[in-house]
């Protein structure tokens, strides 16, 4: 569980936090409901879970308050691995 | 379901409107009196409060994190005033192009009225753009002046020095000493008040809003309006959304594009109404609680957020007290039948669909308060608008009701673009029956011609029109219009693309979204890793928006034997379309 946090959260901050942005993302910030990661972007993190870890995570599990933050992001993941 | 009192609306009878329109109207809605100033900035924030509305609330404002503000249009005439004078005093003058770069925090409404008020040009643009698509439509409107935020203005750096014009980089909100040499630190609201500042006397020909849209060819295009679209605006705000003095009034959409400004700010604060904006990420949980706790009575949205408020079902809706709405209204898209029926179960009131675009300034085509909907429909023309549906081949109007043909309306409405910045053939290609040479103010003015809206539909015997689709490729992405040339321009600089071709896929939530076909330069292999490697490389150089949500690697792309990539026939597979006349395509 702590390697997908830190693989998910290393993944944000590299794609969606530039470096000299004043916000420190951790793994309980919001992403989609903060403006941080627009709807519309999900789609490529969607995109990367998926391959990294394997699984097919289903549209209506896709939510924007289930990608809300890494947390919710890794259960998500924890979900489709099991 | 709460139960809500029935009020008459203020089109009153469609029919009767129709019959004995004149644009004078507006006037009347706004009781405006001759001589008075015709400047945008002046009438969304001085006239209300010379009018006596200076204590009404004209903004209430939430961010993410619960940040909250509220203003009144006193403070709203001060806050702008404050801008307009800033701007003077850095030495830009009337005419000039001012760029607002920002998220919907409170100072992109102020600098919005401020910038019209010293006689400026706003160009907004929608804070998700990345760099490339902030560079195109700097440089093609020769902005002067760009005012942003700590967390854009690194966007700006990124391609200042291509931008000579570009003379002032103003920051309105962060931490001033984290500014770079040449940049500007301008905070309206710590700053000293400015009592007074007389509006520049623009006239109805002066520009006013420059909104850039794009196109199947070429980089988008500036659609540039003048301070007469406040006319159209303003009617329109009254008689298709309802609004009253006792609204609060939420128009979902952002200022960057065309429905942020003329029904976000400018219709409603004509006519002095409290509006709120929301700034903070899409969840159906955070709008049904913002409609709750700002008591919203008028709500304006977009068809992929009804279908997200949908997907999240009626059972959310149940949770949250939504009795003070009393009119729903959708645009950007069409909106299908399926939601027009829910809402009505689930808010007890239907959405009521408009259609028009960034270049007709205002409402064109709409279902009115009191007329019976017909769910899928867009509804009937505005009255004063002679809305027609051409031939796809001939271009003469058809009569028989129900044929596919292209939306076209007569010119002269008072919001009607003016231009295409810098494009006038573009600006004269958009009117059937052009003579040559016209120039666009006799384009406009020529009753005898048609605008063509780049749609298709069908209108039915009852005179309502039903939408069919785009004549272009243009892709429309929850109600955004995203060009494919842009996109495909953007997808060969990446490394790993030799060629690409951008079109529309079928979506349930956002209507279409973009799908991409690359061929590979040598050396380069499909995998998931480089599809990823591409969508993220779009987003950040072009916008969330016009990145792929899907990309297919082909051998190479189908052509016609001229060369040109047939974006037609891709599109009509992903849409299980007929592919039409293939005679034309390159052979094997």
């Amino acid at each position: 569980m702590d390697d997908i946090k830190e693989v998910v959260l290393e993944y944000v901050i590299d794609e969606y936090v530039d470096e000299d942005d004043d916000i420190e993302v951790e793994a309980d910030t919001a992403l989609i409901s903060s403006g941080l990661v627009d709807s519309f972007s999900m789609v490529s993190l969607k995109a990367f879970l998926e391959r990294t870890y394997d699984i097919k995570i289903p549209d209506e599990d896709a939510s924007p308050e289930a990608f809300d933050t890494v947390n919710s992001i890794v259960k998500i993941v924890e979900k489709y691995k099991s | 379901m709460h139960s809500r009192e029935v009020v008459l609306s203020n089109i009153g009878s469609y029919e009767e409107r129709k019959a004995d329109f004149s644009w004078d109207l507006a006037k009347e809605v706004l009781g405006w009196e001759d001589g008075e100033p015709l400047n945008i900035g002046h009438i969304c924030s001085d006239r209300v409060c010379e009018r006596g509305g200076r204590d009404r609330t004209a903004l209430l404002w939430e961010g993410f994190g619960g940040k909250k503000a509220t203003y009144t249009f006193d403070a709203l005439r001060l806050l702008s005033n404050g801008f307009a004078q800033m701007l003077v005093d850095q030495g830009l003058k009337p005419g000039d192009r001012v760029c607002l770069f920002m998220d919907k925090i409170p100072s992109l409404y102020f600098a919005f009225l401020g910038v019209l008020k010293m006689g400026g040009v706003v160009q907004p643009l929608f804070s998700a753009f990345g760099d490339e698509s902030l560079e195109v439509r700097l440089k093609s409107a020769g902005t002067k002046a760009i005012l942003t935020t700590r967390k854009h203005v690194k966007k700006v750096r990124k391609i200042r020095e291509q931008l000579p014009e570009l003379t002032h980089v103003i920051v309105v909100e962060g931490d001033a000493s984290k500014l770079k040499e040449a940049e500007v630190y301008f905070d309206v609201e710590s700053a000293p008040r400015v009592e007074e500042f007389e509006a520049y006397g623009s006239g109805p020909e002066t520009p006013s809003v420059l909104h850039y849209t794009s196109g199947t060819t070429g980089q988008p295009k500036g659609a540039q309006h003048t301070h007469n679209s406040i006319w159209g605006q303003a009617l329109t705000t009254s008689w298709v959304l309802d609004l009253r003095d006792e609204d609060v009034y939420w128009c979902t959409a952002d200022p960057g594009w065309v429905t942020g400004t003329s029904y976000g700010i400018i219709g409603p604060w004509s006519l002095g109404i409290t509006q709120c904006v929301l700034d903070s990420g899409f969840t159906s949980a955070r709008w049904y609680q913002f409609i709750q706790d700002n008591r919203v009575t008028v709500w304006y949205s977009a068809p992929t957020a009804i279908r997200s408020l949908m997907r999240d079902g009626e059972e959310l809706v149940g949770g949250y007290d939504l009795s003070s709405l009393r009119h729903l209204a959708s645009v950007g898209e069409p909106l299908n039948a399926e939601a027009v029926v829910w809402s009505e179960k689930a808010y007890g009131l239907p959405f009521h669909d408009t259609f028009w675009q960034t270049e007709t300034g205002s409402i064109m085509i709409a279902n009115y308060p009191g007329m019976d909907i017909k769910p899928g429909s867009m509804g009937k023309p505005f009255p004063g608008i002679e809305a027609g549906i051409l031939d796809l081949k001939t271009n003469e109007p058809l009569t028989e009701p129900n044929k596919v043909g292209l939306i076209a309306f007569r010119p002269g409405w008072p919001s009607m673009f003016r231009a295409y910045l810098n494009e006038p053939e573009k600006y004269a290609s958009r009117f059937v029956g052009a003579p040559d040479g016209a120039t666009p103010d006799e384009l406009r003015t020529n009753e005898s011609l048609w605008y063509v809206s780049g749609d298709r539909s069908s209108v039915d015997a009852d005179g309502y029109f039903w939408f069919v689709g785009r004549d272009d490729d243009v892709i429309n992405t929850g109600g955004h219009l995203v060009g494919p040339f842009e996109i495909e321009s953007a997808l060969v600089e990446h490394d790993a693309v030799a060629e690409a071709a951008a079109v529309g896929k079928p979506d349930p939530v956002n209507m279409e979204v973009v799908k991409a076909f690359v061929t590979l330069k040598p050396g380069h292999e499909p995998s998931p890793d480089l599809e990823l490697s591409i969508m993220n490389f779009i987003r950040k150089k072009l916008s969330p928006l016009a990145m792929p949500q899907e990309i297919e690697f082909s051998e190479k792309l189908p052509r016609t034997r001229s060369g040109k990539i047939l974006r037609r026939y891709l599109r009509a597979i992903e849409w299980g379309e007929d592919v039409g006349d293939l005679s034309t395509l390159e052979d094997d």
